[in-house]
């Protein structure tokens, strides 16, 4: 392992040109898909690093871009294969699995052949883009979030080969989970994975995206892009899970552009990662969609978790819900900045944005920054964040059954996360991902148990 | 010996003292009725006994069965024996009452005792069959969304579910109907023996028809002013608390 980590720290970084120039030239992609990935590393070059004065970066104070440290990795060693599928079992019901590890597909398992007949659609992208040209012509790319981060987003665009297509027909309903891992092993390992979800008319499937380190005690990098696109009627449901380790930088920029009278669920579990970075945007672009955004963050150490959202109606009879909760350790912090943009013709709009932060150490510190731009006149809108603590008398009432004060707060607090976590609506993932947060509160003493509860 | 037992306790909120030499017996075996205006203490005795660190106790004893409760921490005491019915029960976001409960339990379990899941849930559901509570309860979020009544009703299941050695009910009545009033006294019925003691504090003669107290106090402003049968109930309906004052002034002067 020494000498692999050897051999990779004196490659350049990622950000660096000679980088860049190195992976295209050992890329097997068609001409057409290189072209894209220069034109996306000139914009890389060209578009000046994020600043904390930017509106989209306000508070964020432990921002670290310097990208010398992290390079694209050697192919992975059949150890460390054979331990990446073996720990891919978040979901043992599926109606398939891709894996990678260091940007390196690993594993694929084909997808029932019904499926398949019906024209489904679930590949690597780089073996999407010879079978189905038309589809990765279409959707690939096309989506960036609006949050601050193109530089990221340029950058993910000259690296990214590892990622995967899903793609369902109109009509198809599917029950079991497709799921995906994406894996980081190697010391200074960056990450580019690529999500694209595209549902037809009145599809319906869900997916698992599930974002882990191998070891504990390697860094790296991942910068994840995932664009959904739901078409007329297309039930979509999608959960991320980021488990990285808490020496990792990541970015995960999402997209959701969902058209007429769509049912579409987002859910992510955030529990690693120094620094973690994560945009999601949602565009109604037809009348009648029900979005619901979910989110689950449990930070520790001197974590740094920065959210940022966009909900956006461009259609009316809409409905967006947004929950995003953070439990905060130690000296971690959390961003949340949220808005809800409301179109002149998007009436009847109902929008909901909501942000819960729970302090378990009186260091740890929850920013948030709720906000609504409304032009249409016949909607309703709602936004809240509350940051506080354990509450004293319901801590009381534990106590006064008998229960000692460290099971009382760890059942408080995990009644806390349990309204995200219902949510998974998948009861074997619903335990596994108990059993992650479970882990990351073992040794945790928890000291803050006055209220101090404000309401905006 | 069997007994909870509180002698001259001065105990008070924010610099303010309520309990004024409060002393008051329940022996195990008896149900004692405690009733009082409202603002008196009675709350505040129950907060104190059960150890809440926000009441400052300048002086006087509690012994249960013996030993001295005061100064102990909250959940050591209940662990002893001691179950406060809260007036104002807590709602707990995410923790479901079969977990509670189970919790509860777990926490007077001996170290490496295994817990006999089914067994608890064959006890649970025969105990919310007794005070009527629905069986999907079991599941839901402890008091969150529930009417005032279910509370009360769910304050008397983790209490059956207990069996504690003293009960100390905070106005378990107010808020129930009729129907539920008889469902709850029957609950509470049928924990009477000679291993318990429970005190009642209500401010309603009708739930002492349901449940017969061995022994009913009076409390004004901090202290027991009046004790005897449970036909001092009725006297006290009858008259109201201007009966009391007016007689603590003619004793005074
Ligand atoms: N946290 C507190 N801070 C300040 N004063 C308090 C606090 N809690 C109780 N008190 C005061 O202590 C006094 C006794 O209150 P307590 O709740 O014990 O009365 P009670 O007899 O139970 O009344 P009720 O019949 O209305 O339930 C009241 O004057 C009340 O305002
Ligand atoms: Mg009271």
């Amino acid at each position: 392992m020494n000498t692999e980590a050897t051999a990779v720290q004196t490659a350049p970084g990622v950000g660096d040109s000679a980088s860049f120039e190195r992976h295209l030239s050992l890329s097997a992609l068609p001409e057409s898909w290189k072209n894209w990935k220069k034109e996306y590393w000139e914009k890389y070059e060209e578009l000046p690093f994020p600043r904390t004065r930017d509106e989209h970066w306000r508070f964020a104070s432990r921002i670290d871009f310097d990208l010398s440290g992290f390079q694209l990795a050697e192919d992975a060693s059949d150890d460390t294969i054979e331990e990446v599928l073996s720990r891919s079992n978040l979901v043992a019901e599926r109606s398939g699995q891709i894996v990678f590890v260091d940007n390196q597909l690993v594993s694929e398992e084909a997808i029932p052949e019904e499926l398949a007949a019906r024209g489904v659609v679930f590949l690597p992208l780089a073996e999407a883009v010879t079978k189905h040209p038309e589809l990765v012509e279409r959707y690939l790319f096309q989506e960036s979030t609006d949050l601050g981060s193109d530089k990221f987003h340029a950058l993910h665009n000259a690296y990214s080969e590892s990622g995967y297509l899903l793609y369902v027909p109109d009509n198809v309903e599917i029950d079991a989970p497709f799921a995906v891992y994406h894996w980081h092993a190697a010391p200074g390992a960056a990450l580019f994975p690529h999500i694209l979800v595209v549902g037809g008319r009145n599809s319906r499937f869900s997916v698992v995206d599930a974002q882990q380190s191998l070891f504990e005690d390697r860094t790296g990098f991942s910068c994840a892009v995932g664009n959904v696109f739901a078409e007329d009627g297309a039930k979509i449901y999608r959960r991320t899970i980021q488990n990285f380790n808490n020496r990792m930088v990541s970015f995960q920029l999402d997209t959701n552009n969902v058209d007429r009278d769509t049912a579409v669920r987002g859910i992510n579990l955030n529990l690693g990662s120094r620094r973690a970075r994560f945009e999601n945007e949602v565009r109604i672009n037809g009348a009648g969609a029900d979005v619901k955004l979910y989110s689950l963050t449990v930070a520790e150490n001197d974590q740094e978790f920065d959210q940022r959202t966009l909900q956006i109606h461009n259609a009316p009879n809409a409905v967006s819900d947004l929950l995003y909760k953070n439990a905060l350790m130690d000296h971690s912090r959390t961003i949340f900045s949220g808005l809800i943009k409301v179109a002149k013709d998007a009436q009847q709009t109902d929008a909901y944005q909501t942000n819960r932060n729970l302090l378990l150490n009186d260091t740890a510190q929850a920013n948030s920054l709720p906000g609504l731009e409304i032009e249409a006149n016949d909607v309703k809108c709602s936004h809240g964040a509350t940051t506080g603590q354990l509450d004293r008398d319901e801590l009381f009432y534990f106590l006064q059954r008998g229960i000692p004060k460290r099971i009382a707060q760890q059942l408080m607090v995990f009644g806390f996360f349990e309204e995200v976590i219902e949510q998974f609506d998948n009861e074997e993932l619903e335990e596994n991902l108990r059993g992650l947060i479970q882990a990351k509160f073992e040794k945790k003493q928890l000291d803050a148990v006055t209220p101090k509860m404000e309401t905006t | 010996m069997s007994q909870l037992e509180i002698k001259n306790l001065n105990a008070g909120i924010a610099g303010q003292s309520i309990l004024k030499d409060f002393s008051l017996t329940v022996p195990k075996g008896e149900v004692h009725a405690l009733m009082g205006p409202n603002g008196t203490g009675k709350s505040t005795l129950a907060k104190v006994l059960a150890g809440h660190e926000d009441y400052e106790v300048e002086s006087g004893s509690v012994l249960m069965d013996g030993e001295e409760i005061l100064g102990k921490e909250p959940d050591e005491v209940a662990r002893d024996g001691l179950f406060l019915a809260f007036q104002y029960p807590l709602e707990i976001p995410g923790v479901s009452i079969a977990n509670f409960i189970r919790a509860a339990l777990q926490a007077r379990q001996e170290d490496g005792e295994k817990f006999d899941a089914p067994a608890y849930y064959r006890r649970l559901y025969e105990k919310m069959n007794i005070l009527q509570i629905d069986k999907k309860f079991s599941a839901r979020s402890v008091n969150e969304g529930f009417s005032g009544g279910e509370k009360k009703r769910c304050e008397i299941l983790q209490m059956s579910m207990l069996e504690p050695s003293y009960c100390v009910m905070d106005e378990t009545d107010s808020g129930l109907d009729i129907d539920a009033l008889k469902i709850v006294a029957n609950g509470v019925n049928l924990m009477r023996g000679p291993d318990r003691g429970i005190l009642v504090i209500t401010h309603y003669q009708r739930l002492l028809d349901y449940i017969v107290p061995d022994k009913v106090h009076v409390m004004y402003e901090g202290r027991i002013v009046h004790s005897g049968e449970k036909e001092l109930a009725l006297e006290l309906e009858e008259k109201g608390y201007d009966w009391v004052r007016d007689e603590l002034a003619t004793t005074a002067s």
